[in-house]
């Protein structure tokens, strides 16, 4: 076990380091240097640019310097002090926007992962049970639409659907009144009533990726010899299904939080932009519309080696669970 | 069929193959709904009533309205394709113009009618559109409704499925030269080549594709073309997005390498090259065709998702993401619903496409079961 848990973690460092890179190449890709460009910014603001300011920049990263060692730099940087660069559509450091929209990012996609699996696991199980039934062609059918709705087009419909019906706005995370109040009950189901929508819409075609996966699995399982031996000598069916068919089944669902986490980062940035939610994606395609670059590239780079370490993480409990899995690489 | 067909026996591959297809309802049904997509979008200048450019700043935010055969309104039955016209209300204290359907005023519609005059393909010149107003000089007409901006959105659908329909072709089919290479290379020479390339389509399928996809399209000027943009969008789209199809050919030339002919072929003395195009990648070019239907929804979305955040194609140029981009703001949503409609028809062809891709995929071995 610890070989391999030793190996999916070297496995895990070209990776991303090649995201690094990538992440650099789109904060270098956009024409003109950095300081001129927030030269001109300030200048737009009516803050004269402080050239004191300015080259305290240009030397902190090493702006002067050429592109490998700007790489280095910044890498140095974010390694050794958690320094991200500067934001200066913000003008603030990168790292604090960071940790303003992180925390949500993250418990958003964590809970939208749950009812992920909250929503496919019985479905699942019930389509696969009773192949062909109605229900079946039902969660089906859902599954397949859930798959071809593009995820920003389900949130303008749900939020246009949900001010037809409930009125009021469900755009935001809270409502005004709660927006800067305490923490209390109140505020607290003011979130959940906003929160549905983005986790219906990121959850969708995730959840129906899921069905379609654990049908298939399962389905497969439960034509299995074992599976009719134990019904033969009188298992019943309930408890059939539950000591091993659905085991075996569920493996495939814990490595699919490696498809299942990109995706549902990916479609944080759309909804999250179309419901102004205060996460990262709306702030990352901010900053690569104006251009602000260490922002942008910051972004993609926390986003996706989370994504990866999330990945991993999958692996590991699959491989905890799976004997097959921990024994193929040994 | 548990009758032995007497026509099987002699039957080819790809005869087996549409047998099987056909049986497949819903596949049939997505390949018809296809079909009629992509004649639209080749023929939109004749199909749409109206051009691009047509403009009618008076109508902006004009609702749908619907095409009518029969009117009874008048005494008795009166045949005959009309739409209802518009009455226009000015509110008095924001001046906004707001239009509704009045269903006294018919507005006579006809096919073949006389419009803006274009040039087919660039070679024939004519008139003539599929459906619209029946008197050119008459009061518009707009089936789905008008944008804010007082183009029709119908027409602009049907032009919209040109650049929407053929992107996920053209990124396809350069994301298939991509994976058949690569996925060919690592599946056939495997070894450290193998590794490298597995770890390359690992990298890619760990990390989110589309802060990456936004990334690289946020740093094509805005100053190119359209058609620029469109080109570097598909490159970007399909850089990304081949390594399905050669995690798919890695799999198929690894079993295949193990098989009899193939190593029947090889000691024959036939030379690599000859053995890969002429031998191996025949015996699964149905399997390719069906990953590959699959692989064109995604781009589809991607596209219309990078355009709708306003970093794909840009507003001259018409898809049905930039279309989209109108209905992003609520208040706009709220007033006129019907900018939704290029949205469902992103979710028609997107279905089809998966339903013909599952078709393929169930047809693509013939001699299975």
């Amino acid at each position: 076990m610890w070989r391999y848990v030793l190996r999916r973690i070297a496995y895990m460092v070209p990776t991303v380091f090649a995201i690094s890179v990538v992440s650099f190449v789109i904060i270098q890709l956009p024409p003109g240097d950095y300081l001129t460009q927030l030269a001109s910014r300030l200048r737009e603001r009516g803050e004269p640019a402080d050239q004191a300011y300015l080259d305290a920049l240009s030397a902190r990263y090493g702006l002067d310097e050429p592109v490998p060692v700007q790489y280095l730099t910044w890498m140095k940087g974010i390694l050794f002090h958690g320094d991200f660069g500067m934001s200066f559509e913000w003008n603030q450091p990168v790292s604090a926007l960071l940790a303003d929209t992180l925390p949500f990012t993250i418990a958003l996609t964590l809970g939208t992962l749950l009812f992920t699996w909250i929503v496919a696991f019985p479905i699942g199980i019930y389509s696969a049970v009773r192949p062909y039934s109605p229900g079946d062609y039902l969660a089906t059918t859902i599954g397949f639409i859930g798959l071809a709705i593009p995820n920003f087009l389900l949130a303008l419909v749900l939020v246009y659907l949900s001010r037809l019906w409930f009125g009021g706005s469900f755009v935001g995370v809270f409502s005004s009144e709660y927006a800067h109040a305490p923490w209390s009950v109140g505020r607290f189901i003011d979130l959940l009533s906003h929160l549905w929508i983005p986790v219906i819409v990121l959850g969708t075609a995730g959840t129906a990726g899921l069905i379609r996966i654990l049908r298939a699995n399962l389905l497969d399982e439960l034509r299995r010899p074992y599976v009719v031996a134990g019904r033969a000598r009188g298992m019943g069916e309930r408890r059939l299904l539950i000591r091993y068919p659905l085991r075996v089944a569920l493996n495939p669902f814990v490595s699919t939080i490696g498809w299942v986490l990109p995706m549902l980062v990916s479609g944080e940035v759309v909804v999250g932009t179309v419901l102004a939610l205060p996460t990262t994606g709306p702030l990352m395609l901010g900053a690569l519309r104006s251009q602000d670059m260490y922002l942008a590239g910051s972004i993609i780079l926390v986003v996706s080696v989370l994504t990866v370490i999330g990945t991993l993480l999958s692996d590991l409990v699959l491989a905890w669970l799976d004997p097959r899995v921990r024994h193929q690489y040994r | 069929m548990t009758q032995p067909h007497p026509a099987r026996h002699s039957a080819s591959q790809w005869r087996l193959v549409w047998w099987r297809f056909r049986r497949h309802r819903l596949a049939m049904a997505g390949a018809v709904v296809l079909a009629v997509a992509y004649l639209v979008a080749l023929f939109a200048e004749f199909v749409a009533p109206y051009s691009t450019e047509y403009q009618q700043v008076g109508y902006g935010g004009a609702p749908p309205q619907v095409l009518k055969v029969v009117d009874t309104s008048p005494d008795g039955w009166d045949w005959g394709l009309y739409v209802n016209g518009y009455t226009d209300h000015v509110d008095q204290e924001t001046l906004e113009i707001t239009y509704e359907v009045d269903h006294e005023q018919r507005v006579p519609v006809r096919f073949f009618a006389e419009g803006e005059s274009y040039k087919l393909f660039g070679l024939f010149e004519t008139d003539r559109h599929l459906i619209g107003p029946a008197d050119p000089e008459g009061p518009p007409v707009f089936f789905l409704g008008a944008t804010a901006n007082g183009y029709d959105l119908f027409s602009r659908i049907v032009h919209g499925a040109r650049v929407s329909l053929t992107i996920g072709l053209v990124g396809v089919a350069a994301s298939f030269v991509i994976g058949v290479v690569l996925g060919g290379i690592s599946g056939y020479v495997g070894g450290w080549v193998d590794t490298v390339i597995q770890r390359l389509i690992e990298f890619f399928m760990s990390i989110p594709t589309l802060p990456l996809w936004l990334g690289l399209a946020a740093a094509v000027p805005t100053d190119w073309g359209p058609m620029q943009r469109y080109f570097t969008i598909t490159v970007i789209l399909s850089a990304i997005a081949w390594t399905d199809l050669a995690r798919v050919v890695r799999g198929r030339f690894m079993a295949l390498r193990e098989e009899d002919f193939v190593t029947a072929t090889a000691l024959d003395g036939v030379g690599p090259p000859r053995l890969i195009f002429g031998h191996m990648l025949p015996s699964f070019t149905s399997h390719l065709i069906a990953s590959t239907t699959l692989a064109i929804p995604a781009m589809i979305l991607a596209e219309t998702a990078l355009s709708f955040l306003g970093l794909g194609l840009r507003a001259p140029a018409v898809s049905w993401g930039t279309l989209l981009e109108e209905a992003q703001n609520f208040a706009t949503l709220q007033a006129a619903p019907w900018l939704l409609l290029p949205g469902a028809a992103v979710v028609v062809v997107v279905l089809s496409f998966n339903f013909v891709g599952d078709g393929l995929r169930d047809a693509a071995d013939p001699y299975k079961s």
